[in-house]
């Protein structure tokens, strides 16, 4: 289980997404996900070796570093992404029990059912209207949260973003103060940044989401209340047009992302 | 998440690029990303740990080595990858929503083979034109950007043996010598010879859908 497999599993929920939710997912894999693994951790990688203090007394290095990073940025970047992509988790249940309620329709021979097999049911991709919609704009909602957290959390914790150079302590047991090293801060700061501000990209396209989706209910019950003889067609095929754009994207994603191991 | 992810997304692009985003592609791939995992992250992998200063008091290694390396060229060069590689989805999402047009006529009513229109290759005209003229623009840009940005932080492309460092605490001016000074030059140099390969390749396959597209107008004006 690892980041690979987080990327599987909501590459199904991309299916589900609107155009915006499908970029927010590859700004998230390639620029925060990717950049964890192939750059932040070799450079997070020797924190506690090279991190020295000018004292002999043993014990006093660990003391000081536990102090000053009780938690490594490292770890509060993974905690961050996994609970901000676990939100989306909601969506792919709520349509799996949709799927679930149409394939129990179909089995009992229901007539509204229009559907011509399982796999059909199987392959459908839901519109974003009534109960979905609710559960859809929460689980964008829970996103926005969470990255506002952590990122608090990350301001809060390490008094800024900035990695200092160096770090005076007087923990028992160093002597007096001692001075403590950070190991490669320039280089962390700069990381830490970087992050920083792909995780705001990330907000601000949750928060143009979020726009979106109220925008297109309210619409859309203007529409209802301005023109109750409406042609039912016309909407539906507006929800189809959405749809057969997230198709073709996640069909090209699909077409790209073939599969990985590790 | 990693290299190999990457390339399967890009992978998806290249059947839309032209021959020589192609090639590029290959270059990218094969002379870049491998020769950065395979060789170059252990060449810089023990970067700190043997960069030794001629002093004993404690801290003043660590400080120097941040003060002339503020970010390592492994990671330098993978940002530059990253960059370099993000262009191309613009382009796959725009062939994405042509498929999604041509689709929309299909279940209008128009003949045209569904199936046919999931393997089409996608002609590089009109507004793809641009997207995919836009994508290698910046490609160009970043390239550039990351070039002058490595030859602004390092004061050229050579790795010194020693560096003279007198940042606090270090007492007066210590000697601090580099681990793999010769074997971190010949990386660097290669890496920027093949990025400016690519370079090289994107403004050909720029002139040349500049020109494939003036040639198409003197056409259509004769």
């Amino acid at each position: 289980m690892d980041w690979g497999a987080l990327h599987t599993i909501l590459g199904g929920v991309n299916k589900h997404s609107t155009s915006i939710g499908k970029i927010w997912l590859t700004v998230l894999f390639i620029f925060r996900i990717m950049i964890l693994v192939v750059a932040a951790e070799r450079v997070w990688g020797d924190e506690q070796d090279d991190f020295i203090c000018n004292t002999l007394q043993p014990g006093c290095k660990n003391v000081c570093y536990d102090h000053f990073f009780p938690i490594s940025h490292i770890r509060l970047w993974a905690l961050q992404l996994i609970f901000v992509s676990t939100p989306a988790l909601l969506v792919a249940m709520h349509v799996a029990y949709r799927r679930h309620e149409k394939k129990r329709q179909f089995r009992k021979g229901d007539q509204k059912c229009e559907y011509k097999d399982i796999e059909e049911i199987r392959k459908q991709r839901f519109r974003i209207e009534g109960s979905l919609w609710w559960t859809y704009t929460s689980s964008i909602f829970f996103r926005l949260v969470f990255e506002a957290v952590f990122m608090y959390a990350f301001y809060f914790m390490y008094d800024g973003f900035r990695m200092p150079r160096l770090m005076k302590c007087n923990a028992w047991p160093c002597p007096n103060t001692v001075d403590c090293f950070v190991s490669r801060p320039t280089e962390k700061t700069v990381f830490t940044i970087f992050m920083i501000a792909v995780s705001s990209i990330c907000i601000l396209l949750n928060v143009a989401e979020l726009c979106y989706l109220l925008t297109k209910f309210f619409l859309k019950r203007s529409k209802k209340a301005g023109n109750p003889k409406h042609h039912p067609n016309h909407e539906n095929k507006e929800e189809t047009k959405q749809n057969e754009m997230n198709e073709l994207i996640s069909d090209s994603c699909q077409n790209t992302v073939t599969g990985f191991s590790n």
